[in-house]
């Protein structure tokens, strides 16, 4: 039987739990709605543009990043194009948000023993999934009405009343769906890493039914609750079936929940906890294996995601001449890079430095990883053993090095893939990998600060973020600024060749890799001789 | 030559003196009690004869060899126990133990069985589901399943059960029996009563008394209850006597050993049916220098 005592005073007491963190995502929302839709007729000024980006949606790497374009092909539907390339994206925002707030809710706080207090209260057995599910149907359903009504406000008169609340109301359906999943999945795994990991693992895959159905199969697309809302083509034929399907779907889903809910034990699961290893591999059994392992997962994640956005950008390669001659403001972006050169190669540049820039954030990580192990005092039980400090620093670095070569690596691959799809002027990957590799000794140097500071002044680690925001700013920003040349110069960034456009020189990199190794081994050194937290 | 040996230690962090000339000596073969309330400097100790804090002032050596600069030659001998175990959430307890053990350099897979065995730890889980008991115990089978020749061992038992606990004193009678030392801290005393030979007490980073707990146990009054058959006279001045009380025909009171025959000798005239005797607790010890800010009460 389904319990549902005192439903009304958890879910005021999960509102009051959420209510910044609901403010915040709301908000949000409303205001990247507005912001995009009021910059739209400045980033299409033209009909031309928007022929341009009409093609540019109906290439395939498009279509798989962000579904199908239903709009007109011969005359200017802002709204569908607007549709086309956000509604998929922030589906996914939406339903990432769900994923994290149901999953607190639910199993974290049965997990951290929250939940046996509050059964331990005249309050129903499934009170808490309840109110949490009917919290963010409420949530949802605000969102969806706040993105509606904005779109009607703030975009032109291609938004009609009745595409913006379908296209707000595609984002709600979205939401209480992965709000039900995430349900689902709290009662199938016991700890709160199992639930939003097998939740976020479930995004990935409606996401990819979605990117391989919309390419080949309509059937796929349609099992994806990604690819039912975009088949309500808002602003185009306004279909408001698969809003409907969805939402049954999510209802069934949350139904389920609720059954598996009542008949489990407080602190159970479905699927059965595998045991962890008893033993140790070969692999582990060293302060480097010990490292790798505790990085692997954001290692991988990281190397996803950087090839994500080398795809990503790869994928408007093929009209990119188009696109940026006339608009003011890349045109402005690519003039530090100056030279004669196409806007193809002058993009490329930029995109090298960008991959190197993102990339670098895994690798500084890694140093940063031994400050906080030695704040959580795992650091003794390595030197309280027959480990040095050497050892265990030089493996960091060489962790990061690594790293910083996966990065560049998979990085460019995303761009090479995406980008040979949709350019007719052949990219050749090896010139492509050595305009990466270029930086390599850039992302160096932040490795061997990050040691200093880990030495010098270990409480101020984070400082180094402040000089990669620094770097980020001049580099890609510093021709809209209009930045003074020296500015980049403060930066290692600044003396890596610009590939294509300038030809490699070994000198620089030599430099570099110099100015490294004797900051490494300054930063080692004081490192060695320093009181250690624990 | 000796095990361990601190000399004038003394530790600062900025302007605070955590540790103020410390001085210990373990022989060979030697357990080795370290008791202080929290904050005291214990584990501050510790780590500067692990190496991980470099001493203000002062000279640690362990097998003869600098703490400081020979820190990874030294600590292929020893075994060490954290106070606080924190480990790595993604990681069995089994694999921790295999890390720490390999990271070591020897290790007896059959003594890690029999360990995890009478511990009573489940080396399968996650470090992240364990309690702070499990944290301790997988710190202490990694620990023991190693060949060192000395053993630090920080609060060891400050999370387990006692059940555990005695687990973890035979284990410790094993080692001393195998000729091994060990150094204790505590401030569980009764666990130090039981397994050491030697104490110092620390207490705002000075060490306030050192010696066998017979020694120290000198500097202390055994709490007497007598009985008689005749009511007694004048006992009440005898020297050596303290927080006397009568109650029809049972007196008690805290007594000097050193005054123990001139007493007993006092009260046979009464003819006594019941003579019992309590040695001080450490606990005793340990308050007795708590309450009066160190030093012995002299008085």
């Amino acid at each position: 039987m389904i319990k549902l005592a005192g439903t009304k005073v958890i879910s005021k007491f999960i509102l009051r739990r959420d209510r910044i963190s609901i403010l915040i995502w709301i908000g949000s929302f409303a205001l990247l709605t507005a912001y995009v839709a009021l910059m739209f007729p400045t980033l299409y000024p033209t009909d031309i543009k928007v022929k341009e980006i009409v093609e540019t949606l109906s290439n395939p790497a498009m279509i798989a990043m962000l579904g199908p374009y239903y709009g007109a092909t011969d005359y200017v539907n802002y709204g569908a194009v607007y549709a086309a390339e956000m509604l998929i994206l922030v589906a996914l925002t939406v339903a990432t948000m769900n994923i994290l707030l149901v999953t607190r809710h639910t199993r974290n706080d049965e997990e951290e023993g929250r939940l046996e207090v509050i059964r331990s209260l005249p309050v129903g057995k499934t009170t808490v999934l309840f109110s949490t599910l009917s919290v963010y149907v409420i949530v949802n359903t605000l969102i969806g009405l706040f993105v509606g009504v904005v779109l009607i406000l703030t975009g032109d008169t291609s938004f009609g009343w009745n595409g913006s609340l379908l296209y707000g109301a595609g984002l709600t359906v979205t939401g209480i769906y992965f709000a039900a999943v995430t349900g689902l999945f709290a009662q199938l795994n016991q700890t709160s890493r199992g639930t939003s990991g097998y939740a976020f693992g479930f995004l990935g895959i409606m996401y990819l039914l979605r990117a391989i159905g919309d390419i080949n199969s309509e059937t796929l697309s349609l099992i994806s609750p990604l690819g039912l809302i975009t088949r309500t083509k808002p602003y185009v034929s306004n279909s408001w079936w698969p809003i409907l399907i969805v939402l049954i779907e999510a209802i069934i889903i949350a139904y389920i929940a609720i059954r598996l809910n009542v008949i489990r034990d407080l602190n159970a699961s479905f699927i059965p906890v595998k045991p962890g290893r008893k033993s140790a591999s070969k692999l582990l059994v060293s302060p480097l294996g010990l490292a790798f392992r505790n990085q692997k997962s954001a290692i991988i994640a990281w190397a996803i995601g950087v090839m994500v956005l080398g795809i990503s950008y790869g994928s408007v390669l093929g009209d990119i001449e188009t696109f940026i001659s006339g608009n003011e403001m890349y045109e402005k972006m690519l003039s530090v890079i100056g030279g004669t050169a196409s806007f193809l190669e002058r993009f490329m540049v930029m995109l090298s430095a960008v991959i190197a820039m993102v990339g670098a954030i895994p690798v500084i990580q890694m140093i940063i990883k031994l400050r906080y192990e030695e704040k959580h005092n795992h650091i003794e039980h390595l030197l309280g053993r027959a480990v040095s400090r050497r050892q265990l620093i030089m493996n960091y670095v060489t962790l990061a090095v690594i790293i910083s070569i996966i990065m560049s690596l998979s990085g460019t691959l995303g761009l090479y893939m995406a980008g040979a799809q949709v350019t007719e002027s052949p990219l050749v990957f090896g010139d492509m990998m050595i305009a990466s590799f270029a930086y390599l000794p850039a992302i160096w140097v932040f490795v061997a600060l990050t040691v200093m500071l880990l030495g010098f002044i270990p409480s101020a680690i984070k400082l180094i973020w402040l000089y990669l925001g620094f770097t980020f700013v001049s580099v890609y920003l510093g021709g809209i600024l209009g930045l003074p040349d020296w500015v980049v110069k403060l930066t290692p960034f600044g003396y890596v060749q610009k590939i294509p456009v300038e030809s490699y020189n070994v000198v620089s990199s030599i430099v570099l890799v110099i100015i490294s190794v004797v900051l490494i081994y300054v930063g080692n050194a004081k490192y060695r001789t320093r009181d250690l937290a624990g | 030559m000796s095990m361990l040996k601190v000399e004038n230690l003394t530790k600062k962090f900025g302007k605070f003196t955590a540790l103020d000339q410390i001085n210990i000596e373990l022989e060979k073969g030697e357990v080795f009690g370290f008791i202080g309330p929290n904050g005291a400097g214990k584990t501050t100790t510790i780590r500067s004869i692990l190496g991980i804090l470099k001493a203000t002032e002062g000279q640690i050596s362990v097998f003869g060899q600098d703490a400081w600069k020979d820190a990874v030659e030294i600590h292929k001998r020893v075994a060490f126990v954290p106070g606080d175990v924190s480990l790595w959430p993604n990681l069995t307890g089994g694999e921790v133990i295999d890390l720490f053990v390999k990271l070591r350099g020897s290790s007896s897979e059959s003594k890690r069985e029999k360990l995890i065995k009478s511990f009573d730890l489940d080396p399968k889980k996650k470090c992240r589901a364990y309690s702070k008991g499990n944290r301790q115990k997988v710190a202490l089978v990694a620990a023991l399943a190693c060949e060192a020749d000395l053993y630090i061992l920080d609060e060891p038992t400050s999370g387990l059960d006692p059940l555990m606990e005695t687990v973890f004193q035979s284990s410790i009678k094993e080692l001393k029996a195998a000729g091994k030392t060990i150094f204790l801290s505590s401030h569980i005393l009764s666990e130090v009563e039981k397994l050491c030979d030697r104490v110092a007490i620390i207490r705002e980073g000075k060490i306030i008394e050192t010696g066998s707990l017979k020694e120290l146990r000198h500097l202390m009054r055994n709490q007497v209850v007598i009985e008689t058959t005749k009511p007694v006279t004048d006992a009440k001045g005898l020297m050596g006597i303290y927080d006397y009380s009568e109650d029809n025909l049972v007196y008690s009171f805290q007594m000097d050993p050193q005054q123990l025959s001139t007493i007993a000798n006092h009260f046979d005239k009464f003819n006594i049916v019941n003579f019992e005797s309590v040695p001080p607790t450490l606990e005793d010890l340990f308050m007795h220098h708590y309450k009066n800010g160190g030093g012995i009460e002299n008085d």
